[in-house]
């Protein structure tokens, strides 16, 4: 099979899109046109790799968690590492690119949406970098929970603006960040976090995250001589996961595993995991996806334990992937999350984000099952300094 | 002739402007909306645009999206909103109305059921802010089954080509969203909706009514003179959200006689 996807009107099968009020559909077109234009040019090409090599500090090491491991007593559990990138994960790789585009099309101002904070960082730090103007809309929930990025953001020069609309986290951001684009779209390049939105944008966020898997690939032959037997990868928008899940889409016998935040529970209502739940396909934020929402089509509000996950959709590819079925989705709860971080911090001596801690709570609970040499590659999306707060309040713990 | 055409070509006798006031469906409560529409015809209004709540209304400036909240809060629904308009045309079966929302809803309920119950409840035309040309193939094959009219937004970003292809679908009027904004935003610029005019006109051959930005009399007689009708929104929705549930049929009528005035002068 040849899986090309997606097609030129920004299509995943059923899915993707452009479904934006029409003030913006000029503005997603030039982008798309400027992406095409860039993406295969060499001297683009170049000027990415360097700042993700000397500015990010690629490639990022995958490492065996042997103890890890050794205690499940099954399945080998390989990590790659990006959490060790500049500013602590993965989503400065696509902010890099997204500000490198906005660099040649002559944009002097960015704008950003953020949830854990993570998206918001890595736009105010490339920002800086390129001396450009950035205002990040951040959820007032998440403002409160993610208090450490937010003096971060402040450090870089960026402006932060709490949402107070909604449900107060990164749907509300989102729709404030699409406002603030509608009102200054000429002098205004949006650096969208995740591989969600309109066309192009989940095409060019999971181009510029497929670095993780590319260079995995080469890793893992290098280790130990194969490819895994799956890959795992946190899903809330789902960038990291189909940065690392894209290289290997063509490679058989390599299971994908997207892990959904299952908050308290899929049968309490109260998560983040439209695929795991099966929920109905519908549109928000520029792409029919599966999303969360009532029977009158109102979005849904969620829940997780992680800001960074805590969204009502999630990217069109990965609705294309689960209906293909080419990859799975299963959703982890909260406190199983917050035990697979527990873990990580005792037994390998690495402090995970909350994200990254689900799609490491699943490999824990399959490994057991499966043979000593079989091999899961997780990708630990990012590191949880940003997390202290909200892993103290629940052990009950005052800082 | 549709409700919408009648309308419009009787204003054009009349060498008028189309007055065009939106209101939120359930705000500030599901009874007080019928009656609202009643005021507003009494007012003055040609056609009325109802606007269905959506949890995440993006193209929405503050005073929208608070009506949303309240509507939402109210048990407001896409069915609901449709029940309305079947309430409201035991009593009124001229005045055009237009539901505007997001597609999600519409999504959900599901196209042919959707214009199936406008056709049967009396509503003349749909427009889905987030639903450009591009995504609208199905929407605009059900909705032209049951003669619904498909009613498009241009903007001042939009190219010409774009203008070409919008005028091929639409239907009863285009509306151009006379700003780079969110609705109700302070930075109306006349000479820049002067300007883009020649290029809608030389596509577009339905009226073409202007909003966004529209705050007082004075603003619409100015944009009035400028195309074939205004759509006022935020400033209605405003005086909605400061009358109390006495009061706001008297205020909102108030406010829209003064707009028409304005307008006719």
């Amino acid at each position: 099979m040849t899986y090309s996807y997606p097609d030129k009107d920004g299509h995943f099968g059923p899915f993707g899109g452009i479904y934006m009020a029409e003030t913006l559909i000029p503005a997603v077109e030039e982008l798309r046109d400027q992406y095409l234009r860039f993406r295969d040019d060499p001297e683009f090409k170049a000027e990415f790799e360097y700042e993700l090599k000397h500015y990010v500090g690629r490639p990022s090491p995958v490492y065996h968690a042997k103890r890890l491991s050794e205690q499940l007593g099954g399945a080998q559990i390989y990590l790659k590492r990006e959490d060790l990138n500049h500013t602590g994960a993965h989503k400065i790789n696509n902010a890099i690119g997204q500000a490198l585009l906005a660099k040649r099309m002559g944009k002097k101002r960015v704008i950003a949406e953020t949830g854990a904070g993570m998206h918001g960082v890595a736009t105010a730090t490339v920002a800086a970098r390129f001396g450009m103007e950035c205002v990040v809309y951040m959820g007032a929930e998440d403002v409160q929970r993610q208090a450490p990025n937010v003096f971060r953001m402040k450090l870089l020069g960026a402006t932060v603006v709490p949402v107070e609309s909604g449900s107060k986290t990164l749907k509300d951001a989102c729709n404030e960040a699409i406002r603030d684009w509608v009102t200054n779209v000429e002098s205004t390049f949006y650096i969208f976090g995740t591989a969600a939105g309109p066309h192009p944008y989940p095409m060019l966020v999971r181009d510029f995250q497929c670095v993780i898997g590319n260079e995995a690939k080469v890793q893992m032959h290098e280790m130990i001589g194969r490819q895994p037997d799956a890959v795992l990868a946190a899903v809330g928008g789902g960038s990291n996961a189909i940065g690392m899940f894209h290289p290997y889409i063509e490679v058989p016998n390599v299971q994908l595993i997207g892990v959904e935040a299952g908050g308290h529970g899929i049968a309490s209502g109260s998560h983040a995991a439209p695929l795991t739940a099966n929920a109905k396909v519908g549109v928000l934020h520029g792409n029919k996806v599966y999303l969360m929402q009532d029977e009158n089509g109102q979005i849904i509000e969620t829940h997780s334990i992680s800001a960074g996950l805590d969204y009502p959709g999630v990217g069109p590819e990965h609705c294309l992937l689960k209906d293909i079925g080419r990859a799975q989705y299963v959703a982890i709860n909260d406190d199983e999350a917050i035990a697979a971080f527990d873990a990580l911090c005792r037994y390998e001596g690495i402090i995970p984000a909350l994200e990254s801690s689900h799609a490491l709570a699943h490999a824990i609970k399959i490994a057991p099952g499966m043979g000593k040499d079989k091999v899961l590659l997780v990708n630990l999306s990012g590191r949880g300094d940003k997390d202290m707060n909200t892993v103290a309040k629940i052990k009950g713990i005052t800082l | 002739m549709s409700r919408i055409d009648t309308v419009f070509a009787k204003l054009q006798q009349q060498k008028r402007k189309a007055l065009i006031p939106f209101i939120t469906a359930g705000d500030p409560s599901q009874q007080l909306t019928v009656p609202l529409m009643h005021a507003l015809v009494q007012a003055g209004a040609d056609v009325i645009e109802l606007g269905v709540p959506f949890s995440d209304p993006m193209a929405d400036g503050p005073t929208i999206q608070r009506a949303s909240e309240r509507a939402l809060a109210n048990g407001m629904s896409l069915r609901g909103v449709l029940g309305m308009v079947a309430e409201f045309r035991k009593q009124d079966t001229a005045t055009p109305v237009v539901l505007m929302g997001y597609g999600n809803p519409i999504e959900a309920m599901g196209w042919e059921t959707f214009a199936q119950r406008c056709a049967e409840v009396g509503v003349d035309g749909a427009l889905t802010v987030d639903f450009p040309p591009e995504e609208s193939h199905e929407a605009f094959e059900h909705l032209q089954r049951h003669n619904i009219a498909p009613i498009f937004l241009l903007a001042p970003t939009t190219n010409e080509a774009r203008i070409a292809q919008v005028a091929k679908l639409a239907r009863g009027y285009v509306y151009y969203v006379s700003l780079k904004g969110v609705t109700g935003a302070g930075n109306l610029d006349l000479s820049a909706i002067e300007q883009k005019m020649p290029q809608l006109r030389k596509h577009i051959k339905l009226p073409i009514g202007v909003g966004f930005g529209i705050r007082d009399a004075a603003t619409a007689k100015a944009v009035s003179a400028l195309c074939d009708g205004v759509v006022v929104g935020s400033r209605i929705v405003q005086e909605v959200e400061k009358s109390g549930a006495q009061d706001v049929a008297a205020n909102v009528g108030k406010l829209v006689k003064e707009l028409r005035q304005a307008i006719d002068q």
